[in-house]
């Protein structure tokens, strides 16, 4: 039966794992370092607890490589959607820099 | 083979090749990959306009982070008593699964006062979805939607929670409902796994 086989991992130690990492991503935000770095190891221990929960607590770990793809699948998504996005979101930005610099350059009398 | 079972089985296989435990389970996991997209596309969308705007509050400064940081301390803790509750349920202990699964609507019905609380806090100091004193008024669209977003899906879990609560008292044997339970299981940890997400994206970065 699926009750009697199903295996349930050690709970308690991923509860941990996760308060620490949540505890880290605090204490980063107030380390004196680069923009940049900050934002690479925030987005790195996010992902670090996101595959703790599904990984453990939604028992991934355990089902059909598939299930597994079928989850990540979302997550290339996202990361893809962002790329497709930013060159529009420059492009705007630079045309409104430009239209402010134009505002800023007095006018010939 | 009767013929009845045979046609049946034509409509519907007996097991899943993924999940083999049941149907819903792979229908929840599909649901949840659909509803990972809904979520990936805010926050890239959130991460697009951000990167690109040039005067973006930094959300640290705004939105504080302390009440935030204990809600996801809330969360987090949600998960344990959603995870313990399946893991009693296996054992065939209906009374302390049943506890445990509402300690978990419970935090999540915390979860959901403290962020009315905070919106509440926030609107009152001028965060408004059109506009506030600090900069770009999309920092505002993006929070209330991302984070309104996910308070609706903690509300429906509440809810959801609580009808598989009715569904387990129902049920006298515990085998009968573990598959619903470990199904109300995974909505709850996809929704923790999105709030640490929103988390980092719209707090801490």
């Amino acid at each position: 039966m699926a009750t009697a086989e199903h295996k349930h991992p050690n709970y308690m130690a991923i509860f941990w794992y996760l308060a620490i990492l949540t505890v880290t991503e605090i204490a980063v935000i107030y380390m004196p370092l680069a923009k940049f770095t900050i934002g690479v190891l925030l987005c790195a221990l996010a992902l670090g607890k996101a595959a703790l929960v599904a990984m453990y607590f939604m028992h991934l770990r355990f089902e059909a490589r598939t299930l597994g793809m079928v989850a990540v699948t979302p997550l290339a998504i996202a990361t893809l959607l962002v790329f497709l996005l930013l060159p529009d979101g420059f492009a705007v930005a630079k045309k409104s820099e430009v239209k402010k610099a134009a505002a800023t350059v007095p006018a010939k009398p | 083979m009767s013929q009845s079972a045979s046609v049946h089985s034509a409509v519907e296989p007996a097991e899943t090749p993924l999940t083999p435990e049941s149907w819903g389970k792979l229908g929840m996991w599909i649901f949840l990959a659909g509803d990972a997209v809904g979520f990936g596309t805010l926050l890239a969308g959130y991460g697009a306009m951000r990167a690109t705007s040039a005067d973006w509050p930094r959300p640290f400064d705004v939105l504080g982070i302390n009440l935030t940081a204990l809600m996801t301390f809330l969360l987090i803790c949600s998960s344990v008593t959603m995870v313990k509750a399946l893991e009693w349920l296996g054992k065939g202990d209906r009374a302390k699964c049943t506890m445990f699964l509402l300690f978990t609507a419970l935090g999540g019905a915390i979860f959901v006062s403290l962020q009315a609380y905070e919106w509440t806090h926030l609107i009152n100091q001028g965060l408004h979805i059109n506009g506030n004193p600090w900069g770009a008024s999309l920092f505002g669209t993006s929070f209330f939607i991302i984070t309104g977003f996910h308070g609706l899906h903690v509300t429906g879990g509440v809810i959801y929670l609580l009808s598989i609560v009715k569904y387990v008292a129902n049920r006298p044997e515990a085998a009968a409902s573990y598959n619903a339970v470990e199904i109300v299981g995974l909505y709850w940890h996809f929704v923790d796994l999105v709030w640490i997400m929103v988390f980092t994206f719209m707090y801490l970065l």
